[in-house]
């Protein structure tokens, strides 16, 4: 039985007949992502990043950038702020520039 | 390239060996959770990552996980010419990326500077055009971001957010005329489903000139690799514009409006942009007129040796790799075993097209023991070629496309 529909199965494969195992285009598609794992590490200023890093982006965006130095950090915080719309003040800002530098820093 | 070390099925197979005695569900379980927590280490600053099975993929490397970015190992590109749908990478912009999409009920707008706006079903795409197909790279503007130096902030990849698929559906330019373009259209511009976290952060629309856009193998896919396209690379149609770069590949593509005015907004302007000279270089710290990227360079790569690859002295090895453009057409291949002083022609695999990957193979005998710089260098049919030496450097880290290089033993 299993011989014989194996051997279906390349006639039909042989035949370009594969539609039928084909999922039509039209399906619904549905996914379910994985728990994210990204987290800010613990230390001063992480609740701040936590709360409006994280708004848009897992902190795996921070992590995996090159060291910057506190002129770099602040220009991305000052672009997620005045570009992207982060809704951090001035206080947050300046804590969130202290936290990175803890966390991916260079002089 | 060390990201190709780091295969999640090496460490799979050596885990059930060593288990092979416990047998059980229990430890089949373990062991997936310990294949899926496999790292690796990319070869740059802070480039440790995990690889994870994502949704309709295999384990691959996670680079962010929201928006997710997903790499793939070099070693998948030495499977065949067309990347597998599951090892395909992975690059979202906004935080909101739906996980469930109805595709029946999915309709794409056409509206602006058009005599009669249409809003269409796949089933409508299907229907009522001629359906094409075309063998084309998808490549992320930042593929190889990560190998920079100076290192640019952005997304760092290594060399793997690029991929190759047979895309089917119908030409834009079909499309567009069945609306009728009016007078005074400058661009097209294109919007999907993901949506930012907030309304202040700009949506992630872009677009293409009317030259481009009217384009023959510029196309709305609803298949990928006779397949579905992956929710992750935009189920249930995406934007194909073969020879330009990823980021005009509007993923669930919803919205299609013809306007008579450049599109300026954050995605266009400043960011995506290229310095406006032959290089697309410019010294690190200096500043220069910048112009939308557009068309990819030749690229070309070793995949079938990994960087610190042993290999046997005194006996013929063949590799092989894959070369690519933005659209003329690979025509050479050279190889060198010695750090680029000679080269050879190398034998071009199957032609799928001027947009398609190209693979290629040479033959290598290291005469004796040691250590060896296989290069690989591709020309197009425009004449083209790649940078040889230092890496060219822009600000955003665009357009890589040196003459990469694996090292290798002869033992």
């Amino acid at each position: 039985m299993k011989t014989k529909f194996k051997k279906l199965a390349l006639a039909l494969a042989a035949l370009g007949l594969t539609a039928c195992v084909t999922p039509s285009v039209a399906d619904k598609a549905s996914i379910t992502l994985p728990q994210e794992t990204a987290h800010f590490k613990p230390g001063p200023g992480s609740d701040v990043a936590t709360t409006y890093c994280t708004i848009c982006h897992t902190a795996d965006y921070i992590y995996m950038q090159p060291p910057q130095n506190r002129a770099g950090w602040t220009a991305t915080v000052t672009k997620m702020r005045h570009v992207f719309g982060a809704p951090a003040g001035d206080a947050a800002a300046k804590q969130i520039v202290d936290y990175l530098m803890t966390q991916n820093g260079k002089q | 390239m060390k990201e190709q070390g780091g295969r999640p099925d090496a460490g799979r197979r050596r885990l059930l060996r060593a288990g092979a005695a416990l047998g059980g569900a229990a430890f089949a379980a373990r062991a997936a959770l310990a294949a899926a927590e496999q790292m690796v280490q990319l070869p740059i600053v802070n480039g440790a990552r995990r690889f994870a099975a994502y949704p309709q993929k295999r384990p691959l490397i996670v680079m962010t996980e929201r928006p997710v970015e997903l790499e793939t190992p070099m070693a998948v590109f030495n499977e065949g010419v067309f990347t597998p749908n599951d090892a395909f990478f992975v690059r979202w912009h906004l935080s909101n990326v739906p996980t469930s999409i109805d595709g029946a009920a999915h309709r794409i707008k056409v509206h602006g500077l058009v005599n009669t706006p249409l809003s269409l079903s796949v089933a409508d795409l299907r229907a009522n055009y001629e359906q094409v197909e075309i063998a084309a790279v998808c490549q992320c503007s930042g593929n190889s971001r990560g190998l920079f130096d100076p290192r640019v902030v952005g997304g760092e990849w290594t060399n793997g957010a690029m991929g190759n698929a047979m895309w089917k559906g119908v030409r834009l330019r079909d499309v567009l005329n069945k609306a009728g373009i009016q007078k005074g259209a400058l661009q097209v511009r294109f919007n999907g489903l993901e949506q930012p976290a907030m309304t202040t952060t700009p949506d992630f629309v872009k677009a293409l000139d009317m030259d481009q856009a009217l384009r023959e193998e510029v196309i709305v896919a609803y298949s990928m690799n006779g397949q579905p396209l992956p929710i992750l690379n935009g189920f249930p149609v995406r934007l194909v514009v073969p020879g330009w770069y990823a980021t005009y590949w509007t993923k669930m593509l919803e919205d299609i409006e013809v306007i008579g005015s450049v599109e300026n907004n954050f995605w266009m302007n400043p960011a995506y942009r290229i310095p406006d000279n032959a290089c697309a270089c410019v010294e690190p710290g200096k500043s220069v007129k910048t112009v939308p990227i557009n068309r990819m360079n030749v690229r070309s790569f070793i995949t079938s040796l990994q960087e610190g690859a042993k290999l046997r002295a005194r006996q013929e090895t063949e590799v092989k790799g894959i070369a690519f453009d933005g659209g003329y057409g690979i025509r050479r291949v050279l190889f060198s075993a010695d750090g680029g002083t000679s080269w050879n022609e190398a034998r071009l695999g199957k032609d799928h097209g001027n947009y398609s990957f190209r693979e290629w193979r040479a033959g290598f005998r290291a005469p004796r023991a040691g250590s060896y710089a296989l290069q690989v260098m591709a020309v197009n049919g425009n004449g083209e070629s790649q940078q040889i030496g230092a890496s060219r450097w822009n600000p955003a880290g665009y357009m890589r496309n040196v003459v990469e290089t694996v090292h290798v033993q002869a033992v």
